[in-house]
Order: structure tokens, then C-alpha cells, then sequence
């Protein structure tokens, strides 16, 4: 099995690991792991912010780049549901394009999402409290739930905590956390007290964006809950520094 | 009521230091949302009453003229009248008219959203008539003077200090001086005070949640049977309605009912659900002596043909603004106009122009929540990605935006130098946090570290060591 690897730009830039925690988790399924060199970002800042040309000139390359795979991976509930959700639209009334955007949308999947769906078996321990983030793009765009929690419960030693209000918006969002940075501070104060009060030493999500945003806050606030994206944890790589940690 | 949409970002700043606002909202936030879930949890063929809400919806925008005109038909039939207003100044004039014509002094009214679309307030009491506000919370803001909050409680924002404070300063009748400690206490005064405005008032104004083709009825729902009295006692009743609001059937207003009082406050059905037709009978022991509607267009008609036909769908239950977390962050002040909230966010754009309304579609992170629980399920993300659409492609995107996007698209477009521009921002920051591994504040990052820290790069890009890797 051939798998191609969207790492979205936020972990290129950011948190690498997750790339190779993804790509741990992939190979432990037998596939073998491509990541195509043409990518970039999935355009979906120019897409959220209605520069729709902008966003298809971007999304064409990717179309392409990932068209000769059965299987597309992406370690964020954000992207996978731009490529999944948002490409077939943006691509509406040019047929022959639109026509490849779903082809691509079919074969895409969020990373715990296609793990549990090839019965991922995982070997990972981890001892503490883990509060599972859903990503609102996740949540309602994908319906990516369960599969998280399912794969968490591999996991040696682990208990399990739920986040109240889980369902409300931590608020990131994209290019939101710019354009309205004092709402959006007030959302994450919420989810990061939210957080904090769950009990949990630490938290994960699949979308580094969201993990950004919230850790910052815990840090601000001088919170001992450790951060890592999902993918970290189902691969056992939490021996780096978490997200916001100084190097140890 | 003028918009102040376009100030958005200072409303809300104000919203969020305003910390009597702030426990309001709080304290709202999560009733109407546990409520909401209750009533939907026990109902487990709430899908399926979605679903047939939205069909009908549909099928009657799709024939929204027929059934109008079926409706006017009917409503003559019936003895009442009906009066079409394409603009909020037509809809103002045909109901000063109606007063003028009743020789009327005083005007309850129930509550009505259309009614603060076009403003009729202002226009009866710049033309000399009195108004009085029936619903307890619009008798709220209207002593207060200020505008609705929220389209079902239009007073979410005042704690019940504030309430009985406007109380004490303005209820100077013999008995109404003990001090108001509980919410009944204060409904209770009310009532007394607006039971004799409604026996001395002339005209009654409501609005109407659905109107009824096949029968030519208005349906009004209310918790506090105000509405019921605004319209049988006074001798003229007046119901300001804008054009989506007809069904076909009876059968199809029942189904809107349920969805609408399980979405708006998780009952069942609403206290008091009325149906009226016509003008009083000749055997009718009560009921007004006329029957008037003002339906009103505003803009409807263009929205009906163009992109923004779903949000006809939208029946008002409120459950948008109630899950969405900015309204619940600011409150519906800070929208700047009558609709907040998602709906208004969609709305207020169309109805007061993009160049006022540009700030509300951007003031939500499209997390999708709102859809989830819109019970007409609009897709307001997608929506309000339209107005930013058209805000883009009008150039009305503010231009340190658009500059920011088309540098950013300008690397994104080219993999080889974004390559390289990752590589030399992830390096060099990963340095400047020299270990932290976050930023306590970043010159160009001010808006992010201002309430959070930044978290550092972790150094080399993964496409950089993907590459090593690959090739060793
Ligand atoms: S948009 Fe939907 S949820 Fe919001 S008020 Fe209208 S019907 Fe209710």
C-alpha cells in the first residue's frame, strides 16, 4: 500500500515530529510513506478569506501532486476536510477539475480517521491523564470522533478524560486569531481553563493549529498540562519537548 | 436603529470589559444550550423533523408568489387586509396609515423582529403616536432604550439588577414600590403595569412567526400570551410580516412549531401559540374590528435569487446565536444592527449593504457549529464565506489583509522558494526562542502574544529532513 503524506504547513514549519510520528504510524501498517515535494499549504487562508482564485491556483498543483495515489494522508482535521469538503466546491464549475477534486476527496483521509479504518495495532504506552481536543473541522466536517478515542484506548496506561464544552470553537481559526485577536483570546481562555479543569496532565488533538493556540494560553498561564498532537502519542514520540516546552 | 456594524472590533472590545455583560452572557449561554440538547434528546425523530422543516421551506420559496397570493386571497376572504412594502419606508407608511385611519393614541405591540428591521418604533412616535412594548423583555430594552440583544430574548444582557434598578426608576404607581428580589416578582410588576395598556391601546402591532396560505391565518408564539392580548383587545390588529414567513398548510406550520420551541428554548411548544384570522365575526364574543398584514420584502426578493436563497429558510429560533462562541463572547450589541449572531452575520450584510456589514462574516472562525444547529440547517460557514467573497472580489477586504494574502500566496505558489523561506523562518525563529521553546512576544505576532504565548519552531522544516532522510 502506497500512501501519500499531505504534511500541511503547519507542521513543516512548526512540529516536524508529527510528520514522522505520521509517518511511524503509516509505516506500522505496512504502508509505504511518499511524501510528494511540490506541496505547500492546502490554500485554505485565501479560501477562508475569499480569494477564491488564489485559493484554486493553489489547490491545482496539490490536485495534481496527490492524483497518482490511492491513499491520501493528512495529519489535521483542518486541511483534510479543505481537500475533503472545500476543493470539490471551489472547483464547481470548471467540470474537468472538479472531477479530479472529488476523485482526490474519496481517497483522503484525516490521520486517525485512516488509521482506525486499516485497524491500526499500536504499541505505545503512555501513563497519565489525556483529554482528546476535537478540531471543529474534525468534528463536524468529517465526523472524526470516535476514531481518536478508539485509538487512545491502545494505548498502555493511559486514562482518558473528556473536556467540558468540548464542542465549542477554541478559537484559532485560521486567520480569526489575527483579524479578531481579543475575541479569539477570550475563546481559548475558555477552552484552556476548560482544559485544566478536566484533570488531565495532557492534552492532544489532531490539528496542530488548534494544539498552538491552546498551548500557548496553558503557557501563558503557567499550566503544567503538556501538549502533543495525537499522532505523537499514538507513535510513542513523546520523548521531544512538548508543544511550547523549552528543550530538555 | 442605525447600524453600527461596521464598528464591530470597538463594540466588542467594549463587550468584552463590560463585565456585567460578560455574567449575563455567561449565565445565558448555558441554559439555552442544555435545554436545546434535553428537548432534542428526547425526540428521536428530531432528524427526520428537520428534514421535512427544510423541504417545505423550500418547496414554498420555490413557489413563494403562488402561496403569497394564496395567502392575500385568503386573508380578504376573511375580511382583513393585506398591504405589500417593498422598502421599510413603504412598510413605516402603510402602518401609520392604518393608525392615522383608527384615530389611534396609543399602540401596544408584541414583539417582532421585522418591526426592528424597519424601525416602526421610531416612525409612530416621530408621528406622534405612543408605543408601548408588550414582551417583557423588549419592555426591558424599550425603557432602557436600547436595542434587542437577541431575537428571542431581547434583554439576555441584563442581569436582574439592572432590571429592577429601570424598574424602581420609572414604576412610580401606588404599589409598585416593594423591592423586585426575584424574577417572578419582576414579571409580576410588569404585568401590572402593561395590563392597563393594553385595555387603553387602539391599535396592536405583532409579528408573526409563520404565516398560513391555506387559511389566511398569522401564527404568533409567545411564553407570556402578550402577543395574544396586543392583538384581541385593541380594535385594529396590525401584523408586520416579511415574505418568507408563509407555509403552505396548517400541517407544515405545526411542523415548524416543533422545530422552532425545541431550537429556541427547548420546550416542547412554546406557552402560548395563536392562530389568527381575520377580523372579529359577527358572533365572536372578542377580537379586533380590523385585520391588517404588512408584508414586507426588504431585500427578500434578491436574496430569493441569489446566492443567499437558504437563509430564507431561517425561522428565528436563536439557536445559532446561542451555540455560537463570539456571540457568546460579545453579545448581539456588538453586531451593530437588529439580526447578531450567525443569522445577522449573514443578514445584516445584505440588508444595510456590504460596506457597512464588511466585519460580521469575518467575525467567526466558520467552526461550523451554528449549521450543526440550525434546525432549517442553513449552511451559514458557507454563507459567510460568500459575503467574503464578495467582499474580496469588491475590494472592500481591509489592505493589510489582502497585502499579507498575496504575500503569502506569492511563496505558496512556488514550492522551491517556500522551501526555502520555511527553512529560513523555521531556523531562525527556532534560535530566537534560543531553548524556551515559546515567545512571550514577537514584535509581528503582537495580536497572537498579547493573552497567549507562541510556541517556537522546533528548528528544520520536515520537508528539509524528510529530504536528508530519503536520501542517506
Ligand atoms: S439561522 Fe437557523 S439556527 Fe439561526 S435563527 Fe435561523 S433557523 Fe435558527
Amino acid at each position: 500500500m502506497r500512501v501519500a503524506l499531505f504534511v500541511t504547513c503547519l507542521v513543516d514549519l512548526m512540529r516536524p515530529s508529527v510528520g514522522f510520528a505520521a509517518v511511524k504510524l503509516l509505516e506500522g501498517l505496512g504502508a509505504e510513506v511518499v511524501v510528494p515535494p511540490e506541496q505547500t499549504c492546502c490554500g485554505q487562508p485565501a479560501y477562508n478569506s475569499g480569494d477564491l482564485a488564489t485559493a484554486r491556483d493553489l489547490a491545482r498543483p496539490l490536485v495534481d501532486a496527490l492524483a497518482g495515489f490511492e491513499h491520501v494522508v493528512v495529519p489535521s482535521g483542518s486541511c483534510a476536510g479543505m481537500l475533503v469538503k472545500h476543493y470539490p466546491e471551489l472547483f464547481e464549475h470548471e467540470p474537468e477539475w472538479h472531477a479530479k477534486a472529488i476523485t482526490l476527496a474519496r481517497r483522503t483521509r484525516e490521520l486517525s480517521a485512516f488509521l482506525a479504518e486499516h485497524g491500526a495495532r499500536l504499541a505505545a504506552s503512555h501513563a497519565g491523564r489525556v483529554a482528546m481536543h476535537d478540531s471543529c473541522s474534525a468534528r463536524r466536517e468529517l465526523n472524526v470522533l470516535a476514531e481518536p478515542r478508539a485509538l487512545l484506548a491502545q494505548v498502555d496506561g493511559l486514562e482518558r478524560v473528556e473536556i467540558k464544552e468540548a464542542e465549542t470553537c477554541c478559537g484559532f481559526g485560521g486567520t480569526f486569531c489575527v483579524k479578531y485577536p481579543d475575541i479569539s483570546a477570550r475563546m481559548v481562555a475558555d477552552k484552556a481553563a476548560a482544559v485544566i479543569a478536566s484533570g488531565a496532565d495532557t492534552l492532544v488533538s489532531g490539528d496542530l493549529g488548534c494544539l498552538l493556540n491552546i498551548a500557548g494560553r496553558l503557557k501563558r498561564m503557567e499550566s503544567s498540562v503538556r501538549v502533543y498532537h495525537l499522532a505523537e502519542l499514538l507513535a510513542g514520540m513523546t520523548e521531544v519537548p512538548g508543544i511550547g516546552e523549552a528543550g530538555r | 436603529m442605525k447600524p453600527t456594524a461596521h464598528a464591530f472590533e470597538r463594540n466588542a472590545r467594549q463587550a468584552l470589559h463590560d463585565a456585567t455583560l460578560q455574567q449575563a452572557l455567561a449565565r445565558a449561554r448555558g441554559g439555552f444550550v442544555d435545554k436545546r440538547r434535553a428537548a432534542i434528546e428526547a425526540l428521536p425523530e428530531f432528524a427526520a423533523l428537520r428534514a421535512a422543516g427544510r423541504a417545505i421551506k423550500d418547496h414554498t420559496l420555490a413557489n413563494l408568489d403562488h402561496y403569497l397570493l394564496r395567502f392575500e386571497a385568503q386573508v380578504q376572504a376573511k375580511g382583513g387586509q393585506v398591504h405589500w412594502a417593498e422598502t421599510p419606508e413603504e412598510a413605516c407608511a402603510a402602518v401609520l396609515d392604518i393608525c392615522r385611519q383608527a384615530g389611534a393614541k396609543l399602540v401596544a405591540k408584541g414583539k417582532s423582529m421585522v418591526g426592528e428591521e424597519i424601525a416602526i418604533n421610531d416612525a409612530l412616535e416621530a408621528a406622534g403616536f405612543e408605543v408601548v412594548e408588550t414582551d417583557l423583555g423588549e419592555y426591558i430594552i424599550q425603557i432602557a432604550h436600547e436595542p434587542p440583544s437577541h431575537i428571542i430574548a431581547p434583554a439576555v444582557h441584563k442581569t436582574r439588577q439592572q432590571i429592577t434598578e429601570l424598574f424602581e426608576g420609572l414604576h412610580h404607581q401606588p404599589g409598585l414600590t416593594r423591592p423586585l428580589q426575584t424574577v417572578p416578582q419582576i414579571v409580576d410588576e410588569a404585568r401590572q403595569v402593561l395590563r392597563d395598556k393594553f385595555l387603553a391601546a387602539d391599535v396592536g402591532i405583532t409579528g408573526a412567526n409563520f404565516l398560513i396560505a391555506e387559511t389566511g391565518s398569522a401564527v404568533i408564539v409567545t411564553n407570556e400570551g402578550n402577543g395574544d392580548l396586543s392583538a384581541t383587545l385593541p380594535r385594529v390588529h396590525i401584523v408586520l410580516a416579511s415574505i418568507e414567513k408563509v407555509v403552505p398548510t396548517l400541517e407544515d406550520a405545526s411542523v415548524l412549531l416543533r422545530l422552532l420551541a425545541r431550537s429556541a428554548t427547548g420546550q416542547e411548544i412554546t406557552s402560548y401559540t395563536t392562530f389568527f384570522t381575520g377580523p372579529r365575526r359577527a358572533d365572536d364574543p372578542d377580537g379586533p374590528e380590523e385585520f391588517h398584514v404588512v408584508l414586507i420584502d426588504n431585500g427578500r426578493s434578491a436574496m430569493l435569487a441569489g446566492p443567499y436563497r437558504e437563509m430564507l429558510r431561517c425561522i428565528r429560533c436563536g439557536a445559532c446565536l446561542n451555540h455560537c462562541p463570539v456571540y457568546g463572547a460579545v453579545g448581539g450589541h456588538a453586531y451593530g444592527w437588529v439580526y447578531p449572531g450567525p443569522m445577522g452575520a449573514v443578514l445584516t450584510p445584505l440588508m444595510v449593504g456590504l460596506e457597512e456589514g464588511r466585519p460580521l462574516p469575518n467575525a467567526s472562525t466558520l467552526c461550523g457549529r451554528c449549521e450543526a444547529v440550525c434546525p432549517m440547517a442553513i449552511p451559514l460557514p458557507k454563507l459567510l464565506r460568500e459575503h467574503r467573497r464578495q467582499e474580496f472580489a469588491r475590494h472592500l477586504t481591509p489592505p493589510r489583509a489582502r497585502w499579507a494574502l498575496a504575500a503569502w500566496a506569492f511563496f505558496a505558489r512556488r514550492p522551491q522558494l517556500y522551501r526555502r523561506a520555511a527553512r529560513l523562518a523555521a531556523g531562525l525563529l527556532g534560535k530566537l526562542a534560543r531553548g524556551r521553546g515559546r515567545f512571550r512576544s514577537l514584535p509581528f505576532a503582537s495580536a497572537w502574544t498579547a493573552a497567549r504565548d507562541l510556541p517556537a519552531p522546533q528548528g528544520e522544516t520536515f520537508m528539509d529532513q524528510w529530504r536528508r532522510r530519503n536520501k542517506s
